[in-house]
């Protein structure tokens, strides 16, 4: 092997992780990672959660102190910007610096996706992806009154609000689709995520799109809606989702499509390339077609592929992808997916705000989204990785143990 | 600060100093503490950083929530009474010199 390094460009969740992975596996070569912000790797989702309305030091989000990456011969630079890649040559340049890689990892993450009208890069219009992005957005929130309007209906705006509401702001929440979260979770979920939002005081308006953000002198603006409806309010904050960070791969000639591509093992076109996590357009075996999915699971279990397979071992990616979202008293956390289901069996019940609901195609189970039910998402990740036949009799029976189909 | 002891399941001991109003889990990750995951990072959601209290202990880091006691039926390795998810408990002056052993498994 090379004495150059593996250099890993992204220092968020899959660059730790792959960097992790990669001494678990044995490696004991030269390691590099490399990161934009000036933070050590931490934990985003805390972000739009417990650290906006809570108490939560930031070095709380921290994955790891500064001492592991030493003990593990960790060579992290933070802070930097990665200019360029040449595959052809083996080089990256980090600043001014031009280095020589032995094999590369690309975890570049995504960057949020800007609200395209009038006014929206001004004053008082916030975005969330960095640390950095939150703490301003927390000092808004917590410094006295502060109406919000959070445009998008989905987890990132969704996590705000409730965040704004506990802290006793009044909130409004903008959603140009007609039910909240529709990419990621079937009506009734939708609906009952309505209803928890309503029932707090925030003042969801579907069907809004946005036309334009109109400041009418230094403190007062307002969100106007396509409809020239007009939201008096303090700050904006947009989620309206992300776009994968591809400049860099697509400088250096690697093939991408909404994401880096890369096949099941997490390589990229570059057989000496390796990518993971938010930046990728992947193949899972598990599914007919690629996909881009924005996860910690993701993150963390693409990156364990892409380091075993940069230490030589030829493995999959099969992993069941699931995730979670936290808005007022609601565990929601989804497993596989509901698209295309033909079938939904509910266990639990709405009422007592414990629910999952099961989705089934051609009587196979697909996806889970539960509410407050987090034993049944454990278990159902197991059912859906195990392709078990799960009859409806023992989903609505909630004394039923699920465990005992494995 | 309180000290925290970790044991993993080959029986070798950590023992780290936590904060107060940490969680036992967040003492294991900022000190590499391997043996306990937290792939959720610490929102009751994943039975990834389940831990044994030692017996004498137990009492003293206070009840498991229903949440939690239903995790805990979901753990990769089979929980008994002294199980806990270490994301649930919170480092108090009370915890000086806890002990924990972590599972085989974890995921």
């Amino acid at each position: 092997m090379s004495d150059n390094p593996i250099v890993i460009v992204g220092a968020g969740q899959a660059g730790l992780q792959l960097a992790d992975s990669l001494r678990r596996g044995g490696y004991d070569g030269k390691l590099l990672l490399v990161g934009e912000e000036s933070s050590l790797p931490y934990q985003r989702p805390p972000l739009s959660k417990q650290y906006l309305a809570g108490d939560m030091a930031d070095e709380r989000l921290l994955f790891r102190p500064q001492e592991f990456y030493a003990k593990k011969n960790i060579d992290v630079i933070v802070g930097a910007v990665v200019r360029d890649i040449k595959p052809s040559k083996k080089t990256v340049t980090i600043g001014e610096e031009t280095i020589e890689y032995s094999q590369l990892a690309l975890t570049t993450g995504a960057a949020v996706r800007r609200l395209p009208v009038a006014g929206a890069d001004g004053d008082g219009v916030f975005y969330l992806r960095s640390l950095e992005d939150a703490q301003k957005i927390k000092e808004r929130l917590s410094s006295g009154s502060c109406r919000v309007v959070a445009v998008g209906g989905g987890f990132i705006g969704l996590e705000i609000a409730a965040a704004a509401r506990e802290l006793g702001q009044a909130v409004t929440v903008v959603e140009a689709q007609e039910r909240l979260m529709a990419r990621v979770v079937a009506p009734q979920v939708s609906d009952y995520y309505l209803n928890l939002h309503t029932s707090h005081g925030v003042d969801v308006r579907l069907n809004a799109g946005v036309r334009e953000i109109e400041r009418t002198s230094d403190q007062d603006m307002s969100v106007v809606l396509d409809d020239d409806r007009r939201i008096a309010t303090d700050i904006v904050v947009v989620g309206i989702g992300s776009i994968p960070r591809t400049e860099l791969a697509e400088a250096a000639g690697l093939a991408c499509d909404n994401g880096i591509v890369v096949n099941e093992y997490a390589q990229t076109s570059d057989p000496s390339i390796v990518a993971a996590g938010d930046c990728t357009m992947h193949r899972n075996v598990r599914n007919d077609a690629s996909l881009r999915l924005e996860s910690v699971q993701n993150a963390v279990d693409q990156s364990k592929i892409a380091a075993a397979n940069l230490l030589g071992e030829r493995k999959p990616y099969d992993q069941v992808p699931w995730f979670w979202s936290d808005q007022f008293e609601a565990k929601l956390q989804m497993v596989g997916t509901s698209a295309g289901h033909d079938r939904t069996v509910l266990r639990g019940s709405l009422e007592d705000h414990a629910f999952s609901n099961f989705y089934f195609r051609n009587e196979q189970l697909i996806g889970v989204d539960s509410v407050n039910r987090p034993a049944d998402h454990i278990v159902s990740r197991k059912l859906i990785a195990a392709g078990v036949a799960v009859p409806e009799s023992i989903v609505v029976d909630v004394a039923a143990n699920l465990k005992s189909l494995l | 600060m309180p000290k925290v002891n970790y044991v993993s399941h080959d029986g070798e001991t950590q023992t780290v100093e936590v904060p107060i109003g940490w969680s036992v889990m967040e003492g294991a990750i900022q000190n590499d503490v391997s043996g306990i995951v937290a792939e959720c990072g610490g929102g009751c959601a994943c039975a990834t950083c389940h831990v044994f209290v030692d017996p004498e202990w137990v009492a003293k880091v206070g009840e498991r929530s229903s949440m939690e006691q239903d995790m805990l039926e979901c753990t990769a390795q089979e929980s008994t009474e002294q199980s806990r998810l270490s994301c649930q408990i919170k480092i108090s002056e009370d915890c000086d010199g806890l002990v924990v052993r972590m599972p085989e498994q974890q995921t």
